[in-house]
């Protein structure tokens, strides 16, 4: 009995140790090594502080590495304000009926790839685009304008990428809210504003936790939308890790950059689940 | 404010012209989207000319449409293998995790059940270099060492699919486990006592229980391959997948054949979404 139950026991572990050795653990490992490396004057590899130090002496580097971090955060509260007001309308305002058909509505558009997402943002937004032409037929712009390649596109479009990202996570956090609650608040004389800032909001806390780390995260990783509507003089910090690996061809920098996205996607997802006290295993279910 | 209060009218129509608004805005981009895969235009831009399905069928020089595209369909079939081997390597491993987390007792099980979880948040992109830089490491120390040349190590076709594979195997184990987590082991216990061995119990009763939960998590873990962009899009070698072919057309121009590809891709997710929810409201 003893011996069948390790065999079983084997046959589990292996795959997933292999897996998370082999894909997620030796690979960063090896990140973190390549990034203090760096060529000398003879094409050998030596330990260097070099790629960290042309990160804080460029001011580009850094530059686009806050501008990144704080469009990321600034995207998450504006998904989160968004989001919101629909999942308290899907779960406490309208009739049951139509919940059930309305969130299923709010999914259908996230299983399609993200590539297709921005490209309908493109042909709608560009300056040969749909909004243009209607504008200029009913008159209201004499030449198209190009709504593209600008900051605020960008924000919309990232936006609208991890928007469901927030929607779902705050949709269960207000089912479980019991309405008598807001009815006893209501009753107190408790007006809109107070109702969601000492109810809503502190009851919604765990999901607009998960949410925001999801949003957060995916929005700092993100590479399609900012590099097909963002613009064209201000980088993403992806495109730095990109430009490293594809096009200068150097990996110990562009180590060095992912690192340093690694680090700060880390330590805002950690701050922000210590903030709330609560962890990584509760907030992925 | 909620459906058991006394509202005012400007709070409801209010709050009725946001949603609207909101919905209208998640599916404008793919309805424009739609619509103009069936122009009859060079350009997926208005003004309308006219219905067309060029940009499904045609073959004359100039309009050739995607069934007659040569370079999308060939990227389509490779998204479909990597698609078809990412499913199936997550399915084994995350039910395999699953197992080991839900009903296996060993030490370090914490920290391997965090790590389990890092993928989730570690952006796709880094995962992307990580992957590709160990991959060369250990491509150049083969090569050094026994003087071979080992073609799985160089961005290409296994590359993307042990990339891909590295995160969507997390998201089958977490859903495998929440359904392991309402197995009932009495049902185990009485097939042990019966005489099966535990493969034995596993395989006809456990894994029968897990069918519903396994088929619907494969069946998410092939849509989130086939989409898959920021990972690939660093291990991707000479045969590059559907969403990295439509990246680099979208980015030095468009033409309505990739409104026809988004068209097919819209229609064909959103069955496979309704196939999923019809397979999981069975489950319950």
């Amino acid at each position: 009995m003893r011996s069948r139950r390790s065999l079983t026991f084997l046959l589990f572990i292996t795959p997933v140790v292999l897996w998370l050795f082999l894909l997620i653990v030796l690979p960063h490992v090896d990140l973190l090594l390549m990034s203090f490396h760096t060529e000398d004057d003879s094409g050998a590899m030596v330990w260097s502080l070099v790629n960290y130090l042309n990160f804080f002496q460029e001011p580009v580097y850094w530059r686009t590495f806050m501008r990144t971090a704080i469009y990321a955060i600034l995207v998450t509260m504006i998904t989160f304000a968004v989001s919101l007001p629909v999942a308290f309308y899907i779960t406490k305002v309208v009739s049951p009926r139509f919940s059930g058909f309305l969130s299923l509505l709010l999914l259908m558009p996230f299983w399609v790839s993200e590539l297709v997402r921005v490209y309908g943002w493109m042909i709608l937004l560009r300056e040969s685009g749909v909004l243009n032409h209607f504008l200029m037929v009913s008159g209201l712009l004499q030449r198209p304008v190009e709504m593209l390649y600008n900051d605020v596109t960008m924000v919309m479009g990232l936006v609208y990428t991890s928007m469901l990202f927030m929607v779902v996570p705050l949709i269960s956090v207000l089912e479980s809210l019991d309405d008598s609650l807001i009815e006893a608040a209501y009753d107190l004389g408790g007006g809109i504003f107070s109702i969601v800032t000492r109810i809503i909001i502190p009851h919604a806390m765990p999901g607009i936790m998960s949410g925001g780390i999801v949003v957060f995260m995916l929005t700092l990783g993100n590479y399609l939308t900012p590099n097909l509507i963002g613009g064209k003089n201000s980088l993403w910090f992806t495109e730095q890790i990109y430009n490293q690996f594809i096009a200068s061809f150097n990996w110990n920098q562009g180590a060095a950059f992912g690192f340093l996205l690694l680090v700060l996607s880390s330590s805002i997802i950690w701050l922000g689940l210590k903030l709330t006290r609560q962890k990584l295993s509760q907030v992925v279910q | 404010m909620i459906r058991s209060l006394p509202n005012t009218r400007p709070y409801t129509i209010g709050f009725k012209i946001y949603v609207g608004l909101f919905f209208s805005f998640l599916f404008l981009p793919l309805v424009v989207t739609c619509v103009l895969a069936f122009n009859d235009s060079p350009f997926p831009a208005l003004p309308w000319k006219g219905f067309t399905l060029t940009w499904f069928t045609g073959d004359q020089p100039g309009r050739v449409g995607i069934f007659h595209d040569t370079v999308n369909l060939s990227a389509i079939w490779v998204s479909f293998k990597v698609a078809f081997w990412v499913s199936l390597l997550s399915t084994i491993v995350g039910t395999c995790g699953a197992f080991l987390f839900e009903q296996e007792q060993f030490r370090f099980k914490q920290a391997l059940y965090f790590l389990m979880l890092a993928p989730l948040v570690v952006p796709g992109v880094i995962l992307g270099i990580s992957i590709l830089l160990f991959a060369n490491t250990l491509g150049v120390a083969v090569e050094n060492t026994f003087n071979l040349d080992v073609p799985l190590f160089r961005p290409g076709f296994w590359l993307v699919v042990l990339g891909q594979f590295s995160f969507i195997a997390t998201l089958v184990t977490l859903v495998v486990s929440a359904r392991l987590k309402k197995f009932d082991r009495t049902l185990e216990e009485a097939a042990l006592n019966l005489g099966a061995n535990r493969l034995e119990v596993i395989w006809h009763i456990t894994l029968k229980f897990l069918r519903p939960a396994i088929i619907g998590a494969g069946a998410v873990a092939f849509l989130m391959s086939f989409e898959n962009f920021n990972t690939t899009l660093f291990l991707v070698g000479s045969e590059a997948t559907l969403p990295i072919t439509l990246y680099l057309q979208v980015r030095d121009g468009s033409t309505p054949v990739i409104n026809a590809i988004s068209f097919l891709l819209i229609v064909g997710t959103s069955l496979l979404a309704l196939i999923n929810l019809t397979f999981s409201r069975k489950k319950e």
